[in-house]
Parts: structure tokens; sequence; C-alpha cells
């Protein structure tokens, strides 16, 4: 633009001056990234006596849990920005890693291409959510709490039926395991870090550049929003909600298949009721339930602060069955912060 | 028929089972210039948009564009041809930021190969570049279009029409929602685009807001049409007695001068 054709846009006096503060306070992400700081230096008081600042092993310790948390819920946060709900990616991780083990114990399979085929067995999941929901129109939150019981109960029976008992061994007996255990489970130096959170890191960049810069993360804004107008301007709302729920079930299949190189067995009960701390991690990290707006790098926050009041209850010697009701507080408060954060950036004419 | 027009309807009716919609209208437009639709509600616009625009199509008479006869099957037809349609809900995401709305399902990409993304700088700078030679005064390109108001939203979905190649523009009642200030911004911005050689369609039940900006006037009445003129043979006092019958003249005067004031 050459300076004759318009006065520059900072003579505009409607632009309220807008500080560097004030221009952080705006975006959805930094609510949680406070959360967690506040969390974080809480419990380098309340864990003071297992020295949660200095020791690397408890740093370890909650990324571990946060990994655990915030792979999946990357791609949950994208499919609530997308306005659609996944109840069953807890359950998936359950199932996925149960179906590892029955393919490498039961059925002898090296555990590489069993991966492959869990992996696959996600994406088809996923595939019959988004469909069953794009086609019928029916709420995800209803379409995906049937998918969770069905396959709850495909899971407990199963393994039942299988084993006698409630849970898959022996998964390390497997050809192949060694290599596989390093590269989805495996340590990264002595202090225990897990290469799980190096999983959970790359996923959130991922999911983070889709969102921010590729089409399909303006696809996702759109169909969350108004998916009738993202419609008439021709964007695919259908095939994008669909793609979304393939993404969350494949990479609740990807944490089923570390949990099952991590632990070398599977519970018939593994996952279940992680479904909604994903969703407290996007909500957290600033997704809104209805859809249309959200952050990943938010999410990563929200599943940061969530490792850290799990691990740091323990830590601080509490008893740890208040951890829900953290972890409820922190939902509450993240969603009243977030709603006031919004409504003053964004406040309407 | 004489010289081809650009878009031309030709006798059109369109029938709803045994309700006629409406009955044998025809008008056209040209480029650089504003045809006004004019009727009261139910008087049929909206069925004459739907079938410019190709939701519907007529069960008799022609469609013409550049004077060859047209069938559009779909939307997608009409704006394959080059007509845009803005309609009243705008199609426009009110969270999502304006540079994100304007491109929304029309993403310039760059990038290497298979690895494609979404080319934000220079989404930003088109539609700083677009709005402004609109004359459209955005702030922040960054705001979410839920903060503008409705006026300047009415804008932005003229300017992205006008930058998408649309050759027929046609308004669904852009001015109805609207205040009289803010409706006198957004009948700026259709001369802005009939300047650059747009052909505008302005569909509205203001008889105030169409003769400023008009060239030519169809009104409608119970799906026939009252008659087409053109500005010349027309005043405005006879445009808003067609449009109400004389009975609301007094009312409609106050608007009429509160409009002149506002338009200078």
């Amino acid at each position: 633009m050459t300076e004759t054709t318009a006065p520059s846009a900072s003579a505009d006096e409607r632009l309220v001056r807008v500080g560097p503060l004030g221009r952080l306070l705006i975006r959805p992400d930094i609510g949680a990234l406070l959360g967690a700081i506040a969390v974080f230096f809480a419990f380098a008081y309340f864990a003071r006596a297992v020295s949660w600042l200095s020791d690397p092993g408890i740093a370890a310790g909650w990324t571990d849990q946060a990994a655990q948390y915030g792979i999946v819920a990357v791609p949950v946060a994208l499919l609530m920005i997308g306005g659609e709900f996944d109840l069953s990616a807890g359950v998936m991780i359950g199932s996925s890693g149960l179906l590892l083990g029955y393919l490498t114990t039961f059925q002898n399979m090296n555990v590489w291409p069993a991966i492959v085929l869990v992996l696959v067995f996600g994406l088809v999941i996923g595939l019959i959510n988004g469909l069953t929901v794009v086609r019928t129109k029916l709420p995800s939150f209803i379409v995906t709490l049937a998918t969770f019981f069905v396959l709850q109960g495909v899971n407990a029976a199963g393994t039942l039926k299988l084993t006698g008992q409630t849970a898959i061994q022996n998964i390390d007996s497997a050809s192949g395991f060694n290599s596989a255990q390093k590269f989805f489970a495996g340590g990264l130096t002595h202090y225990d870090f897990k290469v799980k959170v190096l999983w959970w890191i790359g996923i959130t960049v991922v999911g983070a550049w889709l969102l921010a810069k590729s089409r399909f993360g303006n696809w996702i804004y759109g169909a969350g929003g108004d998916a009738n107008s993202a419609r008439n301007v021709g964007v695919p709302v259908a095939r994008t909600k669909v793609v979304l729920f393939m993404m969350t079930s494949t990479t609740a299949a990807l944490m089923g298949i570390i949990e099952a190189l991590e632990l070398r067995s599977m519970q018939a009960g593994e996952g279940i009721g992680l479904e909604f701390i994903f969703i407290i991690c996007a909500v957290v990290g600033g997704c809104l339930l209805t859809g249309g707006f959200g952050s990943v790098i938010g999410t990563f926050f929200g599943a940061a602060m969530l490792g850290m009041v799990q691990l740091g209850i323990v830590d601080a010697q509490w008893d740890s069955n208040w951890t829900f009701t953290f972890q409820g507080g922190i939902l509450f408060a993240a969603v009243l912060l977030n709603t006031l954060i919004r409504t003053r950036a964004q406040r309407a004419r | 028929m004489t010289a081809a027009h650009l878009l031309e309807a030709d006798d059109i009716s369109k029938y709803y089972g045994n309700v006629v919609a409406l009955k044998e209208i025809s008008m056209y437009v040209d480029a650089g210039e504003v045809t006004c639709i004019l009727g009261d509600n139910g008087a049929g616009k909206s069925s004459f948009i739907k079938l410019l625009s190709g939701v519907h199509q007529p069960d008799a008479g022609r469609l013409l564009v550049d004077g060859e006869e047209v069938h559009f099957g779909s939307p997608r037809d009409a704006r394959a041809k080059g007509i845009a349609t803005v309609y009243q809900d705008l199609a426009m995401v009110p969270l999502m930021s304006i540079w994100r709305n304007f491109f929304l399902g029309a993403e310039p990409r760059k990038g290497v190969g298979p690895v494609q993304w979404f080319d934000s700088a220079t989404a930003k700078r088109i539609v700083r570049r677009e709005l402004s030679e609109m004359g459209i005064d955005v702030r922040d390109p960054d705001q979410p279009v839920g903060t503008l108001s409705g006026g300047e939203r009415q804008s932005v979905a003229i300017a992205r029409a006008v930058h998408f190649g649309a050759r027929v523009l046609i308004l669904d009642e852009p001015t109805s929602a609207l205040g009289v200030k803010q409706a006198g911004v957004v009948l700026k911005y259709v001369l802005q685009a009939r300047d650059r050689g747009v052909a505008v369609i302005f569909i509205t039940h203001n008889p105030h807001h169409a003769y400023p900006v008009g060239d030519r006037f169809v009104i409608l009445n119970r799906g026939q049409s009252l008659g087409a003129y053109e500005k010349a043979d027309i005043d405005r006092q006879e445009l808003v007695r067609l449009m109400a019958g004389g009975s609301e003249l007094v009312e409609l005067e106050h608007e009429l001068d509160e409009i002149k004031a506002d338009l200078g």
C-alpha cells in the first residue's frame, strides 16, 4: 500500500491503544499458561519436602502424566473447535491396547505390523463416529457416548473370554517388542523422562500448526463457528468433521499402543474416565463448548496443569482422592476466567 | 430485446404447486449499473433472488447471461457465471477474524510440493487492500467479525464478493436490518461496487434506500411486476407512491428527510 491512498491505520481514533499485556490477554491460551504457572509454584511450596522445584525426577513424573492427558487432548481440542465431542476417546485407549495385546500374544504377530493394524482400527472407529454424526445429524455427544459404552462392553467381555481374567498380559513376549517399546514408550535420560513427552510436544506442534497455519485449520474454525455459513462459502464441513473424528480416535489408538508397550499388559477398563480429562484440558486451554474457538497451545498447558495436580497431590502427601475435586475446581475456574477474558476482548458494539 | 445485457430475466415465472409465486417478471442489469427490485413482504422478492442465484429454477421464461440463455442447476452454476449473492445472513462466522472469514473456503496457499499452508500474510494484505479500495475502514483485520456492526459486516461481505470476481452482485435486503446511518454506509459501498464495473441487483422494500443508488427500478407486488422504470422516468415521490399505495406517505416522508440529510 502506498502512503497516498489511505491515512495510516494508527490514525484511527476508535482503536483503543492496546499495550502488549492487553494483546496477550486476548489470546485464548493465556489463561491456561497463567494457571499452569500458578499450579507449578503452588506445588513448589506444598511439595517442598520432596524438592518439587529442583528434582528432575519429580518433573519427569508429572510430565509423564501430562503427556498421557495431552497427546489425545490435542485432537479432542481440534474436534471441539470444529463443534463436536468425542466421548469414546478414553475407552478407545483401552480397546486399542487390548487389540495390540490380542494380536501380539494370541495371534503371535510381530509388534510392528500389529501397531499398523491398531492404527487402522483407530481410523475405522473415527470414520464410523464421524459418518454417523454427519449423516444422522444427531449430537456427537450422544453418538460417541453410544460408541463409548459399546466398546466398554466389548473390552470387558472380550478380555474375559480370551484370558479368563480382566487383563491381557505378557505383551513383552512378542517379537519386535523391544524396538517398538524404545520408539513409543522408552526413557530419555537417567532421570526417567519418557519418549511419550516428545510425542506430546510433537503432536501439540502439529496440531497448533494445522489450526493456525493450514487451510484445514480455517475449515475447523468455520465448521465449528457456523457450519451453515461455512458450507455456503464452499467449506466441505462434513468431510472436515469426519477427518477430525478420525484424528481423535487414531490418536487415542496411538495412546493405547504407548500404554500397552509401557505397561506390558492391558487392563480391560483402561482409559475409561479419561474422555472427560481430555475435555477439561481443552476447556482449560480456551476451547468453547459451542465450538468455533479455542487453542491447541492452551490445551497443552491445560494438560500440563492437570498432570502437575495429579502428581503434586501425591508429592504434597495429601489424600489423592482430592485429585478429582481439584480437577473440578480447575475446570470451573478456567471456564470463568476464559469467559471473562473473551467478553473483555471481544466486547460487541 | 435489443443489445445483450449482462444479466437478463425474460418473462420468468415460478409456481409452488398451484400458488403463483412470480408471474412473467422481466428485468435486466448491465455492468456498472444498479437495478433495484422493490416490493413489500410477500411480493416475491426472495423467490426472484432464488431464481437468479440458481437456488430454484424458473418454471417458465428465460434467464440470459451476455445474451445467451442459461440454466442454473445450483448456486455453484450461477457463481461460475460470476453471479454472487450476498444473503441477509452473510455467510460469515462471527467468532472468526475478518481475514479468516474473507477467505473461508477459498484460502490462498503456498508451500512446497504436498506441504501447503494457508498464506495468512497474503490474506491479510489482500483484505486490507480490498477493503480500503472499497473505502471500507476496518480498524484491524484480526478482529472477530462478531465485533463489527451490521453495516460493516455487510460491507465486508460485499468486498468479498467483488474480490472473488463477481460480475453481478445480488444484494438481499442489505439495509433492512440497519439504522439510517449504517444503511447510508452500505449504500455508499453499493455505489463503490458499481463504480468498479460490477452489475448490482439491489433487493429492498425501502424506496428511500433504492432511489438514491438505483439506475432502474422493478416493482413487485404479489408476484407480479407493477412495471420497470428507468430513473429518468420516475421520481422519488412516484416510486414511494407505487410501493406504499399512497397510504403511509406521511410517515415515509419523515424517513425520507432523514436519509436525505444523511446522504447529503
